[in-house]
C-alpha cells in the first residue's frame, strides 16, 4: 500500500497543532516558572492568569460573537491540556471558566449572555461554577439552597462548596431549588455577582494538590437579584447543570492529559541521565517497560479524550457517554501514570525539589471533581444499559 | 508607515544541528525549523511602531517551501501579510545573493522602514542589513537596542561592546535589532485564526526579474568545500593546589589571555 497524504482521519487539523505549540511556549516561558511557587504557597498564580490572558488562553471557548477567541471543544481541550502540564492549578483557569459559562451557554437568554459572557473573554472576570454543597455532592439533586421569588427578583439562601475559584470570580452560575416539591425539576439556575450584597466566602480549604487554585465556601444570605438573571426557564437547572458536565468532563480529561504528559516528560529525562548499576537506569528493562506502560495509558486516554471533544464540538448524542468514558479514563491513567513518574525517580520522585510528587497530588482531584469515578462509571453504565 | 520585516526560517539552535554531507549547506530538511529568534524581535519591534504610528507590516522571507511554517507562525503574532521568495535555484545561496533576491522583493514593496535581526543563528554572518541598504540606497541603522520614529526620523541606539551609540536617520532605512530591544510576544489564539486568513504572495526569481544563474551555488562569491563537525569538548586542565595553586591558576588565565 502506498503512503496517503490526504487520509486525514485521525489527524489533528493543522490549527489545532499550532494551538497546541503556541499554548506550550506561553506556558514554558511563563506558567510553568510559577507552578512550584504556587504550589508552595496556595496562592493563586496571578502572573500565569496574566500571561494566558494576553494570548486568549484564558476562556478561549467563548464565542467569537462574544468578543471571544471562539476556540471550539476540541482547541479548547487542547489549550487546557497544555496549561495542565505545566501546570494544574493553572488549568482551572481556562477549565473553570468553561464551566462556569456553559449554563449561559446552553441555556440563557441571549441578553444574559451579551452582560456576562464579553467581561469573560476580555479578561476582566472570571466565573465560578456553585453545584456542591456540604451535604449533596454525588447527589447534588438533594440540594438545599433556596431561591425564593419577591416580585420581579428572587432571594437566594444557602451554602455552596468546594467552589473552585470562588473569591478569585466575579461571576457565579449558582443551583438553587426554587419549587421543593419538584425535587430535580424544581431547580433553577441564576447568575450572581461577587458584587451582590449578601454572598460572602469562606476560609480557603487546605487542599492535597492543586493548592494554587483557591477552593473556598461560597455563602448566600438573602441574595437579592433580578429575575432576569435567571439562567433558562425555571425548573430546568439541573438539566443545564448535567449537560454542562456533560461537556465539561472533556476538559477535565484534558486536564488529567496534561498532568500525566507532564510527569511521563519529567521522567523520561530523568532515567536516562540517572545512572545506577554503571548506566543510566533508563537502559533496564524494567524501566522501560513501566515507561511504555505510562505512554501507552496517556496515548489512549487523548484519543478518547479528543474523540469526546469532537463530540463536544458537534453535540452528538452519545457526548453524555463519551465525557464520562474520557474523564474516568484519563484521570485513572494520570493517577497511574503520576504515581509512577514517582517512582522512577526513586527518593528524588519523593520530595519536593522534584515536580512529580506535586504531579501526583494534582492529578488525584481529576478522579474527583466534576463527578467522582464511581459517578461517571454510573453514567456510563446508566447509558449502556437504557436500551 | 509601510514597514517590511525580513524574517528567516533557521533550524532550531536549541537542537543538533548539521550541514547536509552532500552539497555543505545547512540542512534544513531535519525537523524543528523555527524563526531566527532575532527576528521575533523584530517582528515585535514593527508591530509596536505599526501600534504606535499606523500603517502595514509585511513579512518577507526567502527560504524552501517549508519556510510557510514560519510565515504563518510569524503572522499569527500579527502582522498584516507576507511575501514568500520560493525558487529551487536559490539553494546554496551566499550572502551577496541573498541580499540582491531581499532587496529585488522590497524594491517591489517599497518599504518605508525595513527591520530585521542582528543577525541569524545558522549564517550568523550580520552582513545582511548593510547590504541590503546598500543595494537599496538607504541608511542602515544596525544593531539596535531601541527604535525610536518620530515622523520620518528614526532615532537607534546601537548597541556596542562598550555601551551604545545614538545613530538618527531619515526614512527609508533598514534597522537591524538585537533582543535587548524588546520582549516578543507570543502568538494569541486569534491571531493563529486570524492568520489562516492573511495574504501570502508567493514570488519567483523571474517575477523578481533575477536569473537563476546569479543565485544559488552558480552565483555565489564562495563556496564551501569541506566542512567536520567540532571536536568533543577536551577534560581540560586540573590543577590540584599543592601549596602554589594560586600561581598556577593565574599562570593558566596569563596563558589564556583573561588576564
Ligand atoms: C478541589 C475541589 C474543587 C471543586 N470544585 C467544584 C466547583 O467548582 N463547583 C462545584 O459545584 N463542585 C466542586 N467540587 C465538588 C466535587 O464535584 C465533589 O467533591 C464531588 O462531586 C464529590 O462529592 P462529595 O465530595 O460530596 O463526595 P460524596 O458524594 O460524599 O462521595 C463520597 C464517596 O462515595 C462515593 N459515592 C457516592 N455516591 C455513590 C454511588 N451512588 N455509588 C458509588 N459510590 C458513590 C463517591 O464516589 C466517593 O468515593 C470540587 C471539589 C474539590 C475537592
Ligand atoms: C555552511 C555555510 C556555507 C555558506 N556558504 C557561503 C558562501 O559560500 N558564501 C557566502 O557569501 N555566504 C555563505 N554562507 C552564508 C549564508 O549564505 C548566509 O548565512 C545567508 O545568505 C544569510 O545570511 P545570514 O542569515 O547569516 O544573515 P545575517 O546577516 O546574520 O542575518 C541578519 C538578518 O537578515 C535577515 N535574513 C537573512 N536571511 C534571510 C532570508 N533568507 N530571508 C529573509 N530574511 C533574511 C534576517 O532578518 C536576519 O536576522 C554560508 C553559510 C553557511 C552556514
Amino acid at each position: 500500500m502506498t503512503s496517503e497524504p490526504s487520509f486525514d482521519a485521525y489527524l489533528l487539523p493543522e490549527e489545532h497543532e499550532a494551538v497546541r505549540e503556541a499554548v506550550r511556549e506561553v506556558c514554558d516561558a511563563k506558567v510553568a516558572p510559577n507552578a512550584a511557587e504556587a504550589d508552595e504557597t496556595g496562592e493563586f498564580p496571578k502572573a500565569s492568569y496574566e500571561a494566558l490572558k494576553a494570548a486568549d488562553f484564558h476562556a478561549p471557548h467563548i464565542p467569537e460573537e462574544y468578543g471571544g477567541a471562539g476556540a471550539d471543544a476540541l482547541a479548547t481541550a487542547i489549550v487546557i491540556e497544555e496549561v495542565a502540564r505545566a501546570c494544574a492549578a493553572s488549568s482551572l483557569i481556562p477549565a473553570v471558566n468553561k464551566l462556569g459559562t456553559m449554563p449561559l451557554l446552553l441555556a440563557a437568554s441571549d441578553e444574559l449572555k451579551r452582560r456576562y459572557l464579553p467581561p469573560v473573554a476580555r479578561g476582566e472576570a472570571m466565573f465560578s461554577y456553585c453545584l456542591s454543597e456540604p451535604e449533596a455532592g454525588s447527589d447534588a439533586a438533594s440540594m438545599l439552597t433556596r431561591a425564593v421569588p419577591d416580585g420581579d427578583h428572587y432571594v437566594l439562601n444557602g451554602v455552596k462548596r468546594w467552589i473552585t475559584n470562588a473569591g478569585v470570580s466575579e461571576y457565579y452560575t449558582v443551583f438553587a431549588v426554587t419549587d421543593p416539591a419538584a425535587r430535580s425539576r424544581g431547580i433553577s439556575a441564576f447568575v450572581v455577582e461577587k458584587s451582590d450584597p449578601g454572598i460572602s466566602f469562606g476560609a480557603p480549604e487546605k487542599k492535597l494538590g492543586i493548592k494554587g487554585s483557591p477552593t473556598r465556601e461560597v455563602y448566600l444570605d438573602n441574595v437579592r437579584i433580578p429575575a432576569d438573571r435567571m439562567i433558562g426557564d425555571p425548573g430546568t437547572g439541573f438539566g443545564t447543570a448535567m449537560k454542562t458536565l456533560d461537556h465539561t468532563r472533556v476538559t477535565i480529561a484534558a486536564q488529567a492529559l496534561g498532568i500525566a504528559q507532564g510527569a511521563l516528560d519529567y521522567a523520561r529525562g530523568y532515567v536516562r541521565q540517572r545512572r545506577q548499576f554503571g548506566k543510566a537506569v533508563a537502559e533496564f528493562q524494567g524501566v522501560q517497560f513501566m515507561l511504555a506502560d505510562m505512554g501507552m495509558k496517556l496515548e489512549a486516554a487523548r484519543q478518547l479524550t479528543y474523540a469526546a471533544a469532537g463530540k463536544s464540538e458537534r453535540g452528538d448524542a452519545d457526548l453524555t457517554y463519551f465525557g464520562a468514558a474520557a474523564k474516568c479514563f484519563a484521570s485513572d491513567a494520570a493517577m497511574e501514570i503520576t504515581t509512577d513518574a514517582v517512582q522512577l525517580l526513586g527518593g528524588y520522585g519523593y520530595t519536593r525539589d522534584y515536580p512529580v510528587e506535586r504531579m501526583m497530588r494534582d492529578a488525584k482531584i481529576t478522579q474527583i471533581y466534576e463527578g467522582t469515578n464511581q459517578v461517571q462509571r454510573i453514567v456510563m453504565a446508566r447509558q449502556l444499559l437504557k436500551d | 508607515m509601510n514597514i517590511v520585516v525580513l524574517v528567516k526560517q533557521v533550524p532550531d539552535s536549541g537542537a543538533d544541528r548539521s550541514l547536509r554531507p552532500d552539497d555543505n549547506t545547512v540542512d534544513r530538511g531535519s525537523a524543528g525549523n523555527v524563526i531566527n529568534e532575532m527576528d521575533e524581535y523584530a517582528i515585535e519591534e514593527a508591530l509596536k511602531v505599526r501600534e504606535a504610528h499606523g500603517g502595514e507590516v509585511t513579512v518577507l522571507t526567502m527560504g524552501p517551501d517549508r519556510a510557510s511554517e514560519s510565515i504563518r507562525k510569524a503572522l499569527s503574532m500579527g502582522p498584516d501579510r507576507a511575501v514568500h521568495v520560493l525558487d529551487d535555484a536559490l539553494h546554496g545561496s551566499c550572502a551577496v545573493a541573498t541580499s540582491k533576491v531581499l532587496a529585488a522583493a522590497l524594491g517591489r514593496l517599497g518599504a518605508d522602514l525595513v527591520i530585521c535581526g542582528a543577525e541569524s543563528t545558522d549564517g550568523r554572518v550580520q552582513v545582511l542589513p548593510h547590504m541590503i541598504a546598500e543595494r537599496l540606497g538607504v541608511a542602515a541603522l544596525t544593531g539596535a537596542r531601541r527604535l525610536a520614529v518620530d515622523g520620518a526620523t528614526l532615532t537607534v541606539e546601537r548597541q556596542t561592546e562598550e555601551g551604545y551609540e545614538v545613530v538618527t536617520a531619515s526614512t527609508p532605512a533598514v534597522v537591524s535589532v538585537w533582543d535587548t530591544i524588546n520582549e516578543p510576544r507570543y502568538p494569541s489564539f486569534k491571531g493563529i485564526m486570524a492568520a489562516k486568513k492573511k495574504p501570502v504572495q508567493t514570488l519567483s526569481l523571474a517575477d523578481l526579474g533575477i536569473a537563476g544563474s546569479e543565485v544559488g551555488f552558480d552565483g555565489a562569491t564562495s563556496t564551501v568545500l569541506e566542512h567536520t563537525r567540532r571536536p568533543p569538548r577536551s577534560g581540560g586542565t586540573k590543577v590540584t593546589d599543592e601549596g602554589s595553586g594560586g600561581v598556577r591558576l593565574v599562570e593558566f588565565l596569563a596563558t589564556e589571555k583573561f588576564v
